[in-house]
């Protein structure tokens, strides 16, 4: 019993020690509230030698947070209880957001290095005039492959996917949004439809794919796709990237008909707590140089217009991440759909993934 | 008796706040439509989808499978493990997976099948080619089997170890062979484990959805993959509530068909 007591006395000692060294770390670069910024972001999605230049520089001191989902971010915020300063969501959750009056209005009179973002970047329609949202990074939705299993032009177009040579050897992403995109898009349709019908002729044609259709997974694919799992997969520039680094024989491409385009874009939320350190850091991430190494750095596109002069020849002449205009006229952004809109397409979604063996 | 009351209060709270208020939150949530109005539509829809029956089949019938699949593994290794001489070491053995997190040894199971993974290297290697193991049925059902397997080897053995050895001698010494000993004595008295070992495994096979995608690439899909889906995608938390009504009641069902014999056969 004695011995027990110790034991537990040790225990609560050692947790109130760590406590204390974590309160004491927290605050020894002090500052106090006034100082300090806190941003919610996706994870991996930075260079942390930006954060330690912006603190450096401007003397703030930032508490960095990340998520893994539009949707886990915003049902966190919805709840109230944060004080985010910085979020970073996509554009279809920006949109979200500013119906639910999360965000608080730009005043672009501070946001100095706005001019910075290129004209087609700004201005886009889940946020005109950029009231809420100043754009952080974009991507597209493509096809990646093994050029050791198929050749290139076999796999140009997203009809070329429902080809029998690729049976069993494809890997699709696990979202309504972006398996029903490729359907409609190859039917000639926009991603945007709300018509029950359309999306019902989608889905059959979806279904005549499933011959084809190896696994409906999630971030897995990097990894299958890197060990060689299957030939083909449909995935987000992004991930494309990350894949490519590891395996050499994977190459991306964006379908010249059409794809998804999307944003990621900074916010201020309408319950930041400080404010003029959110400028400062929107400001500084516009900064070209700096928007130029994060971008080398995280390997997404950058709608910075300086910053993309800056970058290596090799990125930005690189089609797959920055797609010609003649693909990038054709590329559709998701607009957000009412929540019962949305219920059909999963709906629908969850009805192929369940006959699709 | 003031002290008695007292000490129940933490356990009392605990059952409240935990499990009664979310099962009532559960219930209360599953009438409401996605704009918010009271309706009896969810439960209507359920029933009347072709895709959401055969999805509640299809959940069961996987759970099944893989209750059938552990049993057969975990009672002859609670059996064995019960006549060993350092017995609660290879106990130890048994429990030491559930220490890794779930999603770290699902992860390891994907290195071990894939096409270019250890399991296909020695298949390659003895002769046999390569194969497709992963996203099929038995590669699903085995890493399944692997998670739950320790769950059920726990009850069994404890209620195997709790039979005391003068049963069996007396059996023996009355001339029971040593499959009638087993059969009359030894099976009967280790039920409330397997009985045990089934609700704990059975019930979270219903629901199982990590698995499903990672390993089974959303070719098998259980009611946990559409109650992620409608809280996380669609927000539509009625519908995704009232799936989850349908695992609770397929709970209490299981709960009653294991729990039930409990009277007739409670001798002690």
């Amino acid at each position: 019993m004695k011995k027990l007591f110790a034991v537990v006395c040790g225990i609560v000692a050692l947790c109130a020690a760590l406590a204390l060294g974590s309160w004491a770390l927290n605050h020894r670069q002090g500052g106090g509230s006034a100082k300090l910024l806190t941003i919610y972001n996706w994870g991996d999605y930075i260079d942390p030698a930006l954060i330690s230049k912006f603190e450096r520089q401007t003397g703030y001191r930032v508490d960095y947070e990340t998520f893994d989902s539009n949707e886990s971010m915003l049902t966190k915020i919805r709840q109230g209880g944060t004080n985010y300063d910085l979020v970073v969501p996509s554009e279809y959750t920006v949109q979200r957001m500013k119906k639910e009056h999360l965000l608080a209005p730009l005043d672009h009179r501070r946001l100095t290095n706005f001019h910075y973002i290129a004209p087609e970047f700004r201005n886009q329609p889940f946020d005109r005039g950029n009231r809420y949202s100043v754009p952080y990074f974009w991507g597209t939705l493509g096809i990646i492959y093994n050029d050791q299993k198929v050749r290139a032009q076999d796999v140009q177009h997203w009809s070329q996917l429902w080809n029998p040579r690729l049976r069993n050897n494809l890997m699709l992403i696990d979202s309504a949004r972006d398996v029903f995109a490729m359907a409609l898009i190859s039917q000639g349709q926009s991603v945007n439809t709300t018509s029950y019908a359309k999306l019902k002729q989608a889905q059959d044609h979806l279904k005549t794919l499933t011959p084809n259709v190896k696994a409906i997974v999630a971030d897995e694919m990097k990894m299958y796709m890197e060990q060689d799992e299957a030939a083909v997969g449909v995935t987000y520039s992004g991930d494309a990237r990350e894949m490519m680094s590891v395996n050499h024989h994977l190459h991306y491409v964006v379908p010249s008909e059409g794809s998804n385009i999307w944003f990621d874009n900074m916010v201020i939320p309408r319950a930041a707590k400080n404010k003029a350190a959110a400028y400062a850091f929107i400001n500084f991430m516009l900064e070209p140089a700096n928007a130029a190494q994060n971008a080398e750095y995280v390997g997404y596109a950058t709608p910075n217009a300086a910053a993309r002069r800056r970058l290596p020849k090799r990125i930005t002449a690189d089609q797959a991440f920055y797609p010609p205009a003649k693909t990038m006229r054709h590329l559709q952004v998701y607009r957000d759909l009412p929540l019962k809109t949305l219920g059909v397409y999963n709906d629908l979604f969850l009805e192929f993934k369940m006959f699709a063996k | 008796m003031r002290q008695k009351i007292l000490f129940i209060v933490p356990y009392a709270l605990w059952i409240v706040l935990f499990v009664i208020a979310p099962l009532v939150l559960i219930f209360y949530q599953s009438f409401f439509d996605i704009s918010g109005h009271f309706t009896l539509g969810n439960y209507a829809d359920y029933l009347t989808s072709r895709v959401y029956l055969k999805m509640t089949l299809n959940s069961v019938w996987y759970a099944f499978l893989i209750t059938l699949v552990t049993l057969l593994i975990s009672y002859p290794t609670a059996y064995v493990l019960d006549r060993l001489p350092n017995k609660q070491f290879w106990l130890l053995l048994v429990i030491l997976p559930t220490w890794i997190n779930l999603l770290l040894k699902t992860y390891a199971f994907i290195g071990l099948f894939s096409r270019t993974g250890s399991i296909n290297q020695f298949l390659r290697f003895v002769g046999l080619g390569s194969h497709q193991l992963l996203f099929t049925d038995a590669s699903f059902m085995f890493v399944a089997a692997y998670i739950e397997i320790p769950f059920m080897v726990l009850p069994i053995f404890n209620s195997l170890a709790e039979i005391s050895p003068s049963l069996i001698n007396a059996s023996k010494d009355l001339g029971a062979s040593q499959w009638q000993t087993f059969r009359k004595v030894v099976l009967p008295l280790s039920m409330p484990g397997v009985k045990a070992g089934i609700q704990a495994v059975f019930i979270p096979s219903l629901s199982l959805f990590m698995i499903t995608r990672l390993i089974g690439g959303n070719r098998v899909i259980t009611l946990g993959t559409a109650i992620e889906e409608h809280f996380l995608t669609t927000q539509n938390w009625g519908m995704g509530s009232t799936i989850g009504m349908i695992l609770i009641i397929a709970m209490f069902i299981v709960m009653f068909v294991t729990g039930e014999t409990k009277q007739k056969g409670g001798s002690r």
